[in-house]
């Protein structure tokens, strides 16, 4: 889309930035990346009232250009490289009215790289509520910019915001605020002479970060390393008397404009809801009350709009099967590409649900609060505080999950999420669990009140957690950090939640979903759709001429004679194929070929295990009957020694296998999506296999 | 004394740091030499601790607030 001026939005964490994007933005937004990072860039659209149009970038939210993380490193890019489809024409810095020195720094920084700019001066009403007395006018003046007080949350001075930005300078008209020159007089001017810039905190800045800007050349980069050898340029010095010059011509500006009572009054609400919130006892049994509540609402809300989406595909898929003719190409669609997209489109409840409930903890601001009180625990073992949420959200399901590791900040502990989030037990695993479970161990009651059968769920649940921890353990010796950990973060004034960002959440995070890990997921379901319905040679036509024999077409009602079909189909297809290949390295397990074929199928999606079992075993009537797939595989038994298939070994060493390998295309399509690096879904899946093999062989032995 | 040597309630004023590349991102956060810090709560496990500053809570790991020297 054409846009006629182009503005960069800059800002604090927590100011409101992505709701006042949000309002001037509306719908009209999307979501890519910046090249080369896994950043989100939110890009969005907003008429002008002189009939423009200005395309409006989010940028992450930083306290200062100098980048903590990998996200806020983007920044200071952005705004600084010349003539790029990002490079923006002005700069709005989006400041909390409520903690005005602190976020004056960034505005500072941005105003010195001589931008045309403006500040968008946010939660005017919490200040009023503080008694903060903030004189707009004088401010205004001294710095030299437009200021528009906001509402961001209530939409109050977005047309006003909206007229300023077509008001807007093309030439950057703000006051200096340091005399930037003295922090490092020599250098600076070699620099602007290397780079050719008259601007001297442009090239200030490009000898602290050239060693990670893409816009130099490795040559540019070199010479300015060079450079500061020479003159002895000490970065972090450098920075730390760049920030004290800072704030002490912040401290001169807000002198006689701002006036602030001793103590402010939402601060002091606040402060009796965290002596609540984060109390030693009633902290841990509200998060622990939290934690539940989130965890029983994905599962039981969702589980209506999923059987509708479910009915939704099964009608779709019947509606088709009586409308194409019947062929190849029909069952490709129908059992491939429509059966893929259910699939996907299945998620959609428990990502928007989890991501409600995500948005409403981090808007309140319950989320810090969260990380705050389980840093200590989670940092034993290689996560991090907010791992918290991740987790405890793959007992609904790993995908949405995944995507919301997203809020935490520090590369290391966000990658060890991903990586152990996996283990948690997921809803897709219970189908299998059940199943397995009902077959083998008895239904009776030990110690009056627990029964056996679900003990044994609940030590898969356990067993899952327990796993999740240790393997970040020992993921936390293996990588590598990339950047020190810090745990400086602040801890926002408790808000009500905005319903609209909680809203907008859902609809970006299930759109983001199913545009991108989609693609990946009906792939896979295609490919197997096409392993499990053709086989080598004319296998299928030999079984088609074997059954159209009198003996059987006289003997078995169409029904049955259908359901022998296609269990001989599918041992001779190319996945029963693959299950016989596989059958010498998963006997140590204790699985047979029909298992090794179920393996396969289950590739995509773990549940897809029982429908797999009920055609192996040609179980009557519907397949989705779990007692009908039990009974046929209770009676199932191996060729050779006449024994059950499915011995307590056997059941459990399968469990093991669910429980650890990474039986689920939509998560591996999620981590690529999140990490946009193939090795790291990769290593997952290896590591989970390793795992899942060495773990059901163990059980299998143990049992046997 | 050092900022993580202060209980619950009690007040400093930073006087300098010991770790300089803490330093830089603890004073772009506000917390500066001269500025007035109050210790408002520990977290329930003892660590990490949150203290109020230049007009908002801020939280940070024991060990960090080791690196900030109190007048």
């Amino acid at each position: 889309m054409k846009a006629d001026i182009r503005v960069a939005l800059v800002g604090n964490p927590n100011t409101g930035k992505s709701t006042l994007f949000n309002a001037l933005t509306g719908l009209n937004q999307k979501i890519g990346n910046f090249p080369g990072v896994t950043v989100d860039k939110k890009i969005g659209y907003s008429q002008l009232p002189d009939g423009r149009r200005a395309e409006i970038i989010d940028l992450p939210g930083t306290y200062s250009l100098y980048p903590k993380s990998k996200d806020e490193s983007i920044v200071f890019s952005v705004l600084a490289e010349k003539a790029t489809e990002l490079t923006p024409d002005l700069v709005i810095v989006i400041i909390d009215a409520t903690n005005l020195k602190r976020n004056l720094l960034l505005y500072t920084q941005v105003a010195d790289l001589k931008i045309p700019v403006i500040i968008a001066l946010n939660m005017m009403d919490q200040a009023k509520k503080a008694k903060i007395e903030i004189d707009v006018e004088l401010l205004s003046q001294r710095l030299g910019v437009p200021i528009v007080p906001v509402s961001a949350r209530k939409l109050e001075g977005i047309e006003q915001l909206k007229n300023i930005i077509s008001y807007a300078n093309k030439l950057a008209l703000q006051m200096d605020s340091i005399d930037v020159k003295t922090l490092a007089p020599a250098l600076i001017a070699d620099i602007s002479e290397e780079i050719d810039t008259d601007n001297p905190y442009f090239a200030l800045q490009l000898a602290h970060q050239h060693e990670t800007l893409k816009f130099l050349t490795p040559a540019q980069s070199d010479r300015i390393e060079e450079l500061e050898h020479k003159h002895s340029f000490h970065s972090q010095k450098a920075q730390a008397t760049e920030t004290i010059a800072r704030y002490n011509y912040i401290n001169d500006v807000l002198y006689d404009t701002v006036h602030t009572p001793v103590t402010a009054h939402d601060e002091s609400v606040s402060n009796k809801i965290d002596k609540i919130l984060t109390h030693r006892v009633f902290g841990f049994i509200i998060f622990m009350g939290v934690l539940l509540f989130m965890f029983q609402s994905i599962f039981a809300w969702s589980a209506y709009p999923m059987s509708l989406i479910e009915d939704l595909f099964v009608w779709i898929e019947g509606g088709l099967r009586s409308v194409l003719p019947g062929g190849p190409l029909a069952d490709l669609l129908i059992d491939g590409v429509v059966a893929g997209l259910s699939g996907v489109i299945v998620f959609i409840p428990q990502i928007a649900i989890l991501f409600a409930f995500i948005s409403i903890l981090e808007d309140t601001g319950y989320m810090s609060r969260v990380t705050f009180m389980m840093d200590k625990i989670m940092r034993k073992v290689g996560l991090n505080g907010k791992s918290v949420v991740p987790l405890i959200g793959g007992f609904a399901c790993a995908v949405p999950s995944i995507m919301s590791t997203r809020t935490i900040e520090n590369w290391k502990d966000r990658m060890i999420t991903i990586m152990v989030t996996p283990l948690v037990a997921c809803s897709a695993r219970l189908p299998v669990y059940t199943l397995l479970i009902a077959l083998v161990v008895p239904h009776k009651n030990v110690w009056w009140i627990f029964n056996l059968q679900g003990l044994a769920l609940t030590g898969m649940y356990v067993l899952s957690l327990v796993s999740a921890v240790i393997v970040a353990y020992v993921m936390k010796f293996i990588l590598k950090a990339r950047e020190r950990g810090y745990f400086i973060m602040e801890l926002p004034v408790y808000r009500m939640p905005r319903w609209n960002n909680v809203l907008f959440s859902m609809y970006e995070r299930s759109k983001t979903f199913v545009l991108q890990a989609g693609k990946v997921i009906i792939a896979v379901s295609v490919i197997l759709w096409v392993l499990s319905s053709y086989g080598p040679g004319n296998r299928f036509e030999k079984i088609e001429q074997t059954y159209s024999q009198p003996q059987y077409t006289k003997t078995m009602t169409p029904d049955s004679l259908k359901r022998v079909i296609s269990t001989e189909k599918l041992e001779n297809s190319y996945a029963g194929v693959l299950g016989h290949t596989i059958e010498p390295v998963i006997k140590p397990l204790g699985f047979d070929w029909k298992i090794g074929i179920a393996l396969i199928t289950s590739f995509a999606a773990r549940e897809v295990f029982v429908g797999t079992m009920a055609t192996i075993y040609s179980v009557e009537g519907d397949a989705d009957k779990i007692d009908s797939v039990q009974d046929k595989m209770r009676n199932a038994k191996n060729p050779q020694t006449g024994q059950p298939v499915f011995t307590l070994a056997v059941a459990f060493s399968l469990m093991m296998f669910y429980a650890f390998a990474m039986q689920c295309a939509s998560t591996v399509a999620v981590v690529y999506r999140e990490t946009k690096d193939w090795r790291w879904p990769a290593a997952q899946f290896a590591y989970m296999t390793v795992l899942a093999y060495g773990a059901s062989f163990l059980v299998y032995h143990l049992l046997k | 004394m050092t900022l993580e040597q202060l209980g619950v309630g009690e007040t400093g004023i930073v006087k300098e740091f010991t770790d300089l590349e803490m330093s830089v991102k603890l004073m772009e956060m506000g917390c500066l030499p001269g500025e007035s810090v109050r210790v408002s709560r520990i977290a329930p496990l003892g660590d990490p601790i949150a203290i109020h500053v230049s007009g908002y809570q801020l939280s940070l790991r024991r060990f960090e607030a080791s690196t900030i020297i109190l007048q």
